[in-house]
């Protein structure tokens, strides 16, 4: 039975909270509370995602896409409508699922490969757009001059406050969809991964299902690139390429595909690994990603937290 | 008012499937009674599984009407004809291989429910409610199945003769009227045959009508009320089991008879 244990949201959410003091303890890991906000802001995308993925089975390669459009719609609001920060954080997400829905009525009627296809596609169209309108995105060069976050006076202009800003957001994400996994809609979804044909006998309206876990996924990915980009204040097209849609599937296909904690540990392992740990790599780093991706799949097919159950399998013997 | 005893729960019309040039069924004509099993035999390709998913809504027929309840749902999609009232198991068996076999049975009671995607994120009291209603639900489903010992194992780790019982039951937990069964008995042993057959016989002692497609014919001489014979797409015969035994349309088209009688 899919029971997802308390206990260890208990644990790691304690982890969270405690953790900004810890690094400040070391000198070491002084600089990790920043790294985590952005371990916290990819763990928003995976998280819908391992759900798009993972247990509804539906391959996307254009997450990135909407990641950029939540950034973006946050930048031109703030920068050249000056409207509030939060208004737009909602309105991009709105525009995301907007999006979402056309782009994914017809092109979840597709399936595996082909799917994966038309999401690339729209990916790289995005990408293009952002590129090109420079009226509106100021084009490669980017924008500056994104204001920050601030709640009733709060403003959220230190590394600690952010961090604990985007982190509620996570769990918030992480709670809504443990709860959906573990309902009537997550079942329908894992149905829909193995058999379309017994889902829908089952009375499953499968093409709705896949496009509500489709939009689910573009408002996460939307919601982190408004906390992108109102943590930056930055933004340039070159963050939200194909590449960063693949290094999210990287994510979980490290993390594991078919748990959702998967998404958190992946999300984690690859943002230390790329602004920490093989920076030394330099230019070399995809090779090394691409090696580590390898190693997981054949050693690890069910990812980093499929480890638990190979230990508990080796103790049964 | 003497209808109830032939009331037709089902009603097949003039229906033809042409996939391109190939014509998988050709002016099919059928009733089926309610409350009764009702068998549809034939060599390989007669066109039965054909039939079940046009039935279930797989997909549309080229030509024809499909009446269920004396509505027409030959239009519609498999969900909206799932929750109508019409279930089915498939030839290989499809179960969820992902689910324990308790989840299986849960996701059958997918359509007698209601819980939003976003109730559900948010687990507000009413879908905490539905779930342990559903699970209770499904529960008594195992139990009518006899495979109440298992529910925790996963589908997957089933012998064939549980996994076949298995998809009966997540149909039966659709809450169907009509179940159409997809040949429930091949590959199995004697024994899980005999049980298979004994399930199919309680199902239909609740009321429930049974559409069945089924090369045993051991079975379906013994639990058949009435059995339909197509060959190429086409009714052959039509009948009670006894009269099929002796059709001699039926015994050419199985034994591939001679031409020209002597």
């Amino acid at each position: 039975m899919l029971r997802i244990r308390k206990l260890p949201i208990v644990v790691f959410g304690l982890f969270i909270i405690v953790f900004p003091w810890i690094a400040g303890q070391i000198p070491a890991i002084g600089n990790y509370p920043d790294l985590m906000i952005f371990a916290g802001i990819y763990c928003l995308i995976t998280i819908g995602l391992s759900l798009l993925m993972g247990y509804a089975g539906q391959i996307s390669l254009g997450q990135a896409a909407f990641y950029g459009i939540g950034a973006y719609i946050s930048a031109i609001l703030t920068v050249h409508f000056e409207l509030n920060p939060w208004l737009c954080m909602v309105i991009g997400t709105l525009i995301a699922s907007a999006v979402a829905v056309l782009v994914g009525v017809p092109s979840l009627k597709l399936r595996g490969h082909y799917l994966a296809m038309a999401t690339l596609a729209f990916g790289i169209i995005v990408f293009i757009v952002f590129n090109e309108e420079i009226e509106w995105t100021g084009g490669p060069d980017g924008m500056s001059g994104i204001p920050g976050l601030s709640l009733f006076g709060f403003e959220f202009d230190t590394v600690l406050r952010y961090y604990y800003l985007v982190w509620f957001f996570v769990f918030a994400a992480f709670i809504f969809t443990i709860n959906v996994i573990q309902s009537r809609s997550g079942r329908a979804l894992r149905a829909i991964h193995i058999s379309e044909a017994a889902s829908s006998a089952m009375g499953v309206n499968v093409s709705r299902f896949k496009i509500v876990v489709f939009v689910y996924s573009a408002i996460l990915a939307s919601l982190a690139g408004s906390l992108y980009a109102h943590y930056l204040n930055f933004i340039n097209p070159s963050t939200f390429d194909l590449f960063f849609s693949i290094k999210l599937l990287i994510m979980i296909a490290l993390g594991g595909m078919h748990e959702v904690w998967g998404a958190i540990v992946g999300a984690f392992l690859v943002t230390f690994l790329s602004f920490e740990w093989l920076h030394f790599f330099e230019e070399f780093e995809v090779i090394v990603y691409g090696i580590i991706l390898l190693l997981v799949t054949i050693f690890l097919p069910h990812g980093l937290v499929g480890i638990p159950g190979i230990v508990k399998g080796w103790f049964r013997r | 008012m003497n209808e109830t005893l032939t009331e037709h729960i089902l009603e097949v019309e003039e229906v033809v499937m042409a996939f391109g040039g190939l014509m998988a069924l050709i002016n099919l004509d059928f009733q089926v009674k309610k409350g009764m099993i009702k068998a549809i035999i034939g060599p390989n390709g007669a066109g039965k599984t054909t039939l079940f998913n046009v039935i279930t809504g797989t997909f549309p027929p080229t030509e024809g009407a499909v009446r269920f309840k004396r509505q027409s749902i030959e239009t519609l999609k498999a969900h909206e004809i799932a929750k109508l009232g019409i279930s089915r198991t498939f030839q290989t068996v499809e179960l969820f291989t992902n689910m324990s076999v308790l989840e299986n049975v849960m996701v059958g009671c997918h359509t007698r429910t209601r819980s939003s995607f976003i109730a559900s994120g948010f687990r507000l009291p009413q879908v905490t409610r539905k779930e342990a209603q559903i699970r209770s639900k499904a529960m008594e489903v195992l139990e009518f199945i006899g495979l109440t010992n298992r529910s925790a194992e996963s589908a997957d780790s089933l012998p064939l003769g549980d996994r076949k019982i298995l998809e009966i039951g997540r149909a039966l937990a659709t809450e169907p009227e009509l179940v159409c069964l997809d040949e429930p008995a091949a590959g199995l042993n004697e024994t899980e045959t005999q049980a298979a057959a004994d399930l199919i016989k309680r199902i239909k002692e609740k009321g429930i009508t049974i559409l069945l497609v089924e090369h045993d014919m051991k079975v379906v001489m013994d639990i058949s009320d009435e059995i339909m014979v197509l060959n190429y797409g086409e009714k052959i015969a039509e009948g009670i089991p006894e009269e099929i035994q002796n059709n001699p349309k039926v015994i050419e088209a199985y034994l591939g008879g001679e031409e020209n009688d002597a």
